[in-house]
């Protein structure tokens, strides 16, 4: 019970980073860009949101300046793919691999300080119940992050720059002849991710473990990749997969806690473990991906 | 006659050392429906593209009722008031009617419905607005595609070959459409290579022949023939002759044939029956989507049945379901697939290595080892036999005209001397020249014994040539019709589902 009680009250903060990079990266997605960097976009917003936290500039700069910093690098991701229809896999690959660095660069100096995190936000009443009251207990940005997940769902079910992105990433052939900007079109949606991606980092660096350490998106990136295809392109199910990897994170602490006897290295790789059989359990159903999936998704095109 | 809607003067476009347009002058007059008459690769898709913005003209300028035009997007050439209906349609499968509608015409949801129901009323262009474009048939999206045209207000609707696509019946619907537009006061661009449709709905014509204007004339008075020789530079070929057929042994059966494919845009096909046998030609009909592919890919081994399916499939008496396309081959089958580059050629590689990819078991493989002058012996020999036209063996299968390539393909194949031959489009994109080859070949290929069957949407290719025709649509198959005794209205029925006459 106690352990049911852990993993409810802290899934969602630990689902955050997964969600905030994920739902970036699904924008970008259905309008057919395949961006690989985002482990390497968090990684560089985490350290600018630490850096600025830590020199007193507080949270609200500090996730600015990361979703700064992950949109610009994801534009020059933008600039090689889509300008110079480079490959996506390959392209996405080299930037993921430059966030990574530029994040150990910055941070070298600032290996295991700390800074302080941010204040819960209770909400009176549903917070006292017994057993999930402490879902209701989360800081702003998990808040806010509930907020944006509604209104990406919103954008894509109802408005016509949901089926402006939609039309792009499945004919963008289609969507020149009749008159849109494919590429101006992608590209938007591309900076789009990378400041999503930046917020997560920043999430996970200056809230989440407000301690800074070389690596520590720790492949949180990669799972967020793997969230928009576990949950077929589809905003509601990309959030509760995201639910799903904040569970099985913390369900392995819950376990050690608990006297279970398992080897932490085992535990802490559950997650990806649970990536890999879902992802195998999706991508075994075929007409599910076609039915949801993006028709060019990854695809260079030239006007 | 009153001044011109739209007006080329000299407009020329090269794609490297391709002139797909020389100096093209053509007058759009308002209230018309005009032709742009050429066969394939005679640069009508080229000009069309260019009249809406797709493309720019390296030289040549266009005047819009009166004034200069230049179009540097398709968007730029909306506002002017010109709308096209693609080939190809330029539809999102996964969207809606209305979505789709909603990504071009501005306004409320609920304004568009309306209008979309008005507008069908008005021209005979009924479709439901919600329903999903990968839901409807061929002719239901080329309304949806016309309907969206005529909500911007076009002054000039450009259709790129718009009945190819559809059944006859649907072919008399459409034009019934066009003349109500005209007399509503919108002008028609009609592409198109059928020489009769141009004849029946047409006011003028241009006719186009290796990107240059051949003739500028009122398509009235002019017949068939005169038309074709404008085309093609020389009289209409004759169909071959047919001699009476003497079926031999059963070749290909399917026998209750029934197959569900993964894919959810796919057409699931259901208890499909066919015999046919060694000196006959088998033609398939059908408008496309209607289970050609998967079909396709059944008798070509691509998809496998389940091993206690493998009756369903038999060739040469055997049954072959479970096979494979190297297996299947090795009994004497071989075929020419829908897609010349990608599955019939590879695009960059040499003739000589294109031969190898099915040749191979004719000594053109020793030890693993490929003895390139036999392969080079092999592609000569097909190059001449089969009048490809190109520069020799170590030409890339890319750089061949469509036509070229695939009388290579279709002459490789001949060459495995099958007992059964299958041939998905054949003609698909072919000039007429190589056409003609090809169905020549074909008959010659039939009074020699072998059993061909052919998969086509050109239902006068499928009288020319085959002894009877099956009608695939919606995935099942239509009891075999004998070519001499049926009429292609009887074939149109049967292709949008009706089934026989009563």
């Amino acid at each position: 019970m106690i352990a049911l009680e852990f993993i409810l009250s802290g899934m969602l903060a630990a689902a955050t980073p997964f969600l905030l990079a994920a739902l970036g990266e699904l924008v970008g997605e259905r309008a057919g860009v395949l961006n690989l960097g985002v482990e390497g976009v968090m990684a560089l917003g985490a350290a600018i949101a630490f850096i600025i936290v830590y020199h007193g500039g507080g949270h609200i700069l500090a996730f600015a300046g990361a979703g700064l910093a992950g949109a610009l690098l994801s534009l020059l991701f933008a600039f090689a793919a889509l300008g110079l229809q480079a490959n996506q896999v390959a392209a996405g690959l080299a930037i993921g691999i430059l966030g990574q660095g530029l994040s150990a660069l910055f941070g070298k100096t600032y290996e295991s300080l700390t800074v302080k995190g941010l204040q819960k936000l209770a909400i009176p009443g549903l917070s006292d119940l017994p057993v999930v009251g402490g879902l209701f207990v989360q800081d702003i940005v998990v808040w806010l992050s509930l907020a944006a997940t509604l209104a990406i769902w919103t954008t894509f079910a109802f408005t016509k720059t949901g089926l402006l992105l939609r039309a792009v990433g499945e004919n963008p052939k289609a969507a020149h002849s009749i008159g849109y900007p494919v590429i101006a079109i992608r590209v938007a949606a591309v900076a789009f991710g990378g400041l999503m991606s930046g917020f997560a980092g920043a999430y996970a660096a200056t809230v989440y473990t407000p301690l800074w350490a070389d690596g520590m998106i720790a492949g949180r990136g990669w799972i967020a990749l793997a969230l928009v295809v576990f949950g077929t392109w589809l905003t509601a199910r990309i959030f509760l997969g995201a639910c799903l990897f904040g569970a099985v994170s913390l369900a392995g602490l819950a376990a050690q806690a608990g006297g279970v006897e398992l080897p932490s290295q085992l535990l802490a790789s559950m997650p990806y473990l649970v990536t890999i059989i879902v992802l195998g359990i999706i991508s075994s159903n075929r007409r599910l991906l076609k039915l949801n999936g993006v028709a060019s998704l990854g695809e260079p095109f030239k006007p | 006659m009153t001044a011109p809607l739209l007006s080329l003067r000299g407009i020329s476009k090269r794609y490297g050392e391709v002139r797909a347009n020389q100096a093209v002058d053509l007058d759009v007059a308002p209230r018309s429906i005009h032709a742009i008459l050429g066969e394939n690769g005679a640069g009508k898709s080229t000009l069309m593209k260019l009249i809406y913005g797709v493309e720019t003209p390296d030289s040549g300028e266009m005047l819009w009722e009166g004034a200069p035009l230049t179009l540097a997007s398709p968007a730029a050439a909306r506002r002017q008031g010109i709308g096209m209906v693609f080939q190809h349609f330029s539809l999102f499968e996964t969207l809606t009617v209305i979505e789709n509608i909603r990504l071009v015409v501005p306004g409320r949801t609920a304004a568009l419905i309306a209008r979309v129901r008005e507008l069908g009323a008005e021209f005979g262009l009924e479709v439901d607005p919600f329903a999903h474009i990968h839901e409807l048939s061929v002719g239901e999206r080329q309304r949806v595609e016309i309907i969206r045209c005529l909500m911007t207000d076009p002054k000039l609707l450009i259709l790129d070959e718009p009945t190819s696509v559809l059944p006859p019946q649907s072919v008399a619907k459409l034009f019934d459409t066009l003349q109500r537009l005209r007399d509503g006061g919108v002008s028609v661009l009609f592409i198109s290579h059928k020489l009769e449709e141009i004849r029946a709905i047409c006011d003028r014509a241009t006719i186009l022949r290796a990107g240059k204007v051949t003739g500028h004339v009122d398509p009235r008075e002019h017949d068939a023939h005169d038309l074709a020789r404008m085309m093609i530079g020389r009289d209409m070929p004759e169909p071959p002759p047919m001699v009476p057929s003497q079926p031999g042994e059963t070749m290909l059966e399917l026998i209750g044939l029934t197959y569900t494919p993964d894919d959810p845009f796919g057409m699931p096909l259901k208890d499909l029956a066919l015999s046919l046998k060694a000196g006959e030609i088998l033609g398939i009909a059908g408008i496309s989507g209607n289970g050609q592919a998967e079909l396709s890919e059944l008798i070509s081994g691509e998809i496998r049945l389940p091993f206690d399916d493998r009756e369903q499939v038999q060739m040469m008496g055997e049954p072959v379901g479970h096979l494979g396309p190297a297996e299947r081959r090795k009994l004497g089958f071989s075929f020419v697939p829908e897609d010349r580059l990608g599955r019939g050629a590879v695009q960059g590689m040499s003739l000589a290595r294109n031969s190898l990819l099915t040749a191979h078991p004719l000594g053109l493989v020793r030890h693993g080892l490929i003895p390139m002058a036999q392969a080079n012996d092999f592609t000569r020999r097909c190059i001449a036999d089969h009048d490809v036209r190109t520069s020799g063996v170590e030409a890339e299968a890319g750089g061949l005209s469509g036509g070229n390539l695939q009388k290579f393909i279709v002459g490789r194949e001949m060459m495995l001397a099958p007992k059964l031959f299958f041939l998905a489009q054949p003609t698909w994109g072919v000039d007429i020249g190589a056409a003609t080859t090809i169905r020549q070949k074909l008959v010659a290929l039939r009074n020699q014994g072998v059993a061909i069957l052919v998969i086509s949407e050109e239902i006068d290719e499928l009288f020319d040539i085959c002894d009877r025709i099956q009608v695939v649509s919606q995935g099942r198959l239509s009891p075999s019709l004998e070519t001499r005794k049926t009429r292609p209205e009887d074939i149109g029925r049967y292709m949008i589902g009706a089934g026989a006459p009563a």
